[in-house]
């Protein structure tokens, strides 16, 4: 057997992986204490605020795309849905595998499914996560029985297609929206610039945004990393849409503000300030960037306005979770290097396995069409065009 | 009937009788070290502060409503018939959702075990139940913490805030804090000087959420029909292409 040569991400990712794992034996065998710097008065750090946060909103393409081609019956973004479905999948599997670290008593994870209580949100999050990785689940088999040829289960996915897709579309909803339930408890502790009765919704609207970015991050990356071809009318399209949705959320945000009567404090000199304004100004540049015709034109341009997009909203869940939580606790929380390590090595898993899976199933387009011919009998690819019509780009 | 604890920190002279003896209770260590650590944490579930020459004493406020309660996803927090809220371990399953959202910081938590556990005042409700003081009141050497009914510990806040009113800031702190605790407190000058929030609701926390939870049946049956509705409008082209395909001119509405 041939060695894999060692390249420069491989080595990368060899060293995530080691330090991962020697991280991962700390924390299980030692526990929360020695392998994060949270307390009693910083009981969520980034484990929560990034990978959680963070991770289900990167994984919002999912719903957004599926929403747009099922339901919507826009079949021209057909081609960038199945990458899309495989990043929110694999998102929501590190979702999970963050929550066993973050967890204080991992293996009772299954607790929620015997023990209601439907007053939590917690509890709402807790099942949206459970049943949305199942329904993702669903979404993705196709790809998977169109490898191995296993023509009736792939038939018998498409005749529950359509429910399975409105009840991801609404448990998506849930989910996304309740991350920002979750801080609705904490009027006292959470600093008022994000402290909303409406952060709930603005959690929805803002995972919209990062969805729509994301799709254009990863058709930019998929496009250098196989070789196919970005659609870039596509994308330049989904540039237009993400330029209106964030300016949506952000008139959203300040007319919130206004109404709380905490417009004053846009101006005090503090910490919580100054990372509002990073927060709102990554939004505002990404999305003036979309405004313009030549940066949605230019495949780098509008990949970069999409990053702008990414960070913001990345900016925005710490801020919540972090730096607005900050004051209230008394305490400045700084997350420990195992804490660090195991989100990176969970994000590497997470690229590794899109790689793998985006290489041996037919994930992008032209791998489906060639897989296809050599997968399906012809009669089977005939149906296959009267029920999907294979889309022109 | 509603046990409940009145602390008057114009009495109390912090001797720390009640963390000694809440430590010998729940059967932790106690000694000089633990006696000057100055906050709440999984080896010591209450705490005497020192604020200028006034002290505070710190211990979990029992909620009328309770905000852990609300907020743990698998019951491990329960507000009992009594007044005590009491957490079952057998239960928890480790998201510190309860310590992340308590108003108060009280649920500490066993950071340094590989099998963590929550750990808060149970109101010594063991005690109680059999008609015995708690240990802090019992342990008190000047009557700064007392138990009792909660409508009778008001009353007698009430009535020593009309007999000294002098020597009392002239409010109960706990009546309605975060929808009323079942630790009242009396002190000689405004609660922040003494450490307690001031920046609470007067309404019960859990509303907060619960007013977005509501609302979840009513996105899954609206946005179920709206999203199945929208499918057949936009899928309607389809059905008439492929009858159209089939020879059947297609004359579905």
């Amino acid at each position: 057997m041939k060695l894999p040569k060692i390249t420069f991400w491989r080595l990368v990712f060899a060293v995530l992986m080691v330090a991962g794992l020697y991280s991962a034996f700390i924390r299980f065998y030692y526990g929360l204490g020695a392998s994060t710097n949270l307390n009693d008065q910083f009981p969520w750090g980034i484990w929560i605020g990034f990978d959680i946060l963070c991770g289900v909103g990167l994984a919002a393409g999912g719903f957004t795309l599926v929403a747009v081609v099922h339901i919507f019956n826009i079949e021209r973004y057909k081609p960038i849905l199945r990458p899309t479905i495989l990043t929110a999948f694999l998102g929501y599997l590190l979702v999970i595998a963050a929550l066993v670290f973050d967890l204080g008593l991992p293996y009772r994870v299954w607790h929620p499914l015997v023990m209601w209580n439907p007053h939590s949100v917690m509890f709402e999050v807790a099942w949206c996560v459970m049943l949305y990785t199942t329904v993702l689940a669903l979404e993705f088999a196709p790809a998977v029985c169109e490898k191995f040829g296993w023509h009736f289960a792939r038939k018998w996915l498409r005749t529950i297609s359509v429910p399975i897709v409105i009840v991801g579309v609404i448990l998506s909803t849930l989910h996304q929206s309740s991350l920002g339930s979750l801080y609705l408890i904490v009027p006292s502790k959470l600093y008022p610039l994000w402290y909303s009765p409406f952060m709930p919704v603005f959690f929805f609207i803002s995972a919209i945004c990062v969805g729509l970015a994301m799709t254009i991050f990863e058709s930019w990356h998929s496009s250098r990393a196989f070789n196919t071809e970005m659609h870039h009318s596509l994308m330049a399209q989904i540039g237009r849409i993400l330029a209106v949705v964030v300016a949506t959320y952000l008139m959203l945000r300040f007319v919130d503000m206004r109404h709380r009567g905490v417009l004053d404090l846009l101006w005090i000199p503090r910490t919580e300030t100054y990372f509002f304004w990073l927060e709102i100004g990554l939004f505002f540049t990404g999305m003036l960037l979309l405004t313009q015709r030549p940066v949605r034109q230019n495949p780098a341009a509008l990949y970069a306005s999409g990053l702008f997009v990414i960070f913001g909203f990345l900016a925005n869940r710490l801020n919540i979770s972090v730096t607005g939580m900050e004051s209230a606790a008394g305490v400045h929380y700084i997350p420990k290097w195992t804490e660090i390590t195991i989100t990176l090595a969970i994000i590497a898993l997470g690229f590794a396995i899109f790689r793998t899976a985006a290489k041996y199933l037919p994930v992008f387009e032209q791998k489906r069409s060639n897989d296809a011919v050599n997968q399906l009998d012809q009669q089977h690819l005939a149906e296959e065009e009267v029920h999907q019509p294979v889309c022109s780009v | 009937m509603s046990f409940a604890i009145l602390y008057d920190s114009t009495m109390c002279v912090g001797c720390k009788a009640c963390e000694e003896a809440c430590a010998k209770k729940w059967g932790m260590p106690y000694n000089d070290q633990i006696a000057a650590e100055p906050r709440i944490s999984a080896h010591k579930l209450t705490v005497v502060e020192t604020h200028g020459e006034r002290y505070s004493r710190k211990l979990c406020m029992h909620c009328e409503d309770p905000t852990c309660v609300s907020v743990c996803p698998v019951k491990a927090m329960q507000k009992t018939a009594q007044g005590p809220v009491v957490y079952d371990e057998s239960r928890c399953f480790g998201c510190r959702y309860c310590m992340q959202a308590c108003p108060f910081q009280v649920p500490a938590y066993e950071w340094h075990s590989a099998n963590p556990r929550v750990k808060k005042c149970n109101m010594c409700i063991e005690r109680q139940t059999k008609g015995e003081k708690t240990a802090c009141t019992e342990a008190c050497p000047t009557g700064a913490t007392m138990c009792g009914q909660r409508d009778e510990l008001i009353a007698e806040a009430r009535r020593r805030l009309a007999d000294k009113p002098g020597d009392y800031y002239q409010k109960i702190y706990g009546i309605k804090e975060a929808g009323g605790t079942s630790v009242l407190y009396l002190s000689a000058v405004p609660f922040a000087e003494i450490g307690l929030r001031t920046n609470l609701p007067n309404e019960p926390l859990p509303a907060l959420t619960w007013r977005a939870l509501s609302f979840v049946p009513d996105i899954a049956t609206v946005g179920g029909t709206l999203m199945g509705g929208i499918w057949w409008i936009t899928h309607r082209r389809d059905d008439v292409a492929q009858e159209e395909s089939n020879g059947r001119k297609g004359d579905r509405a």
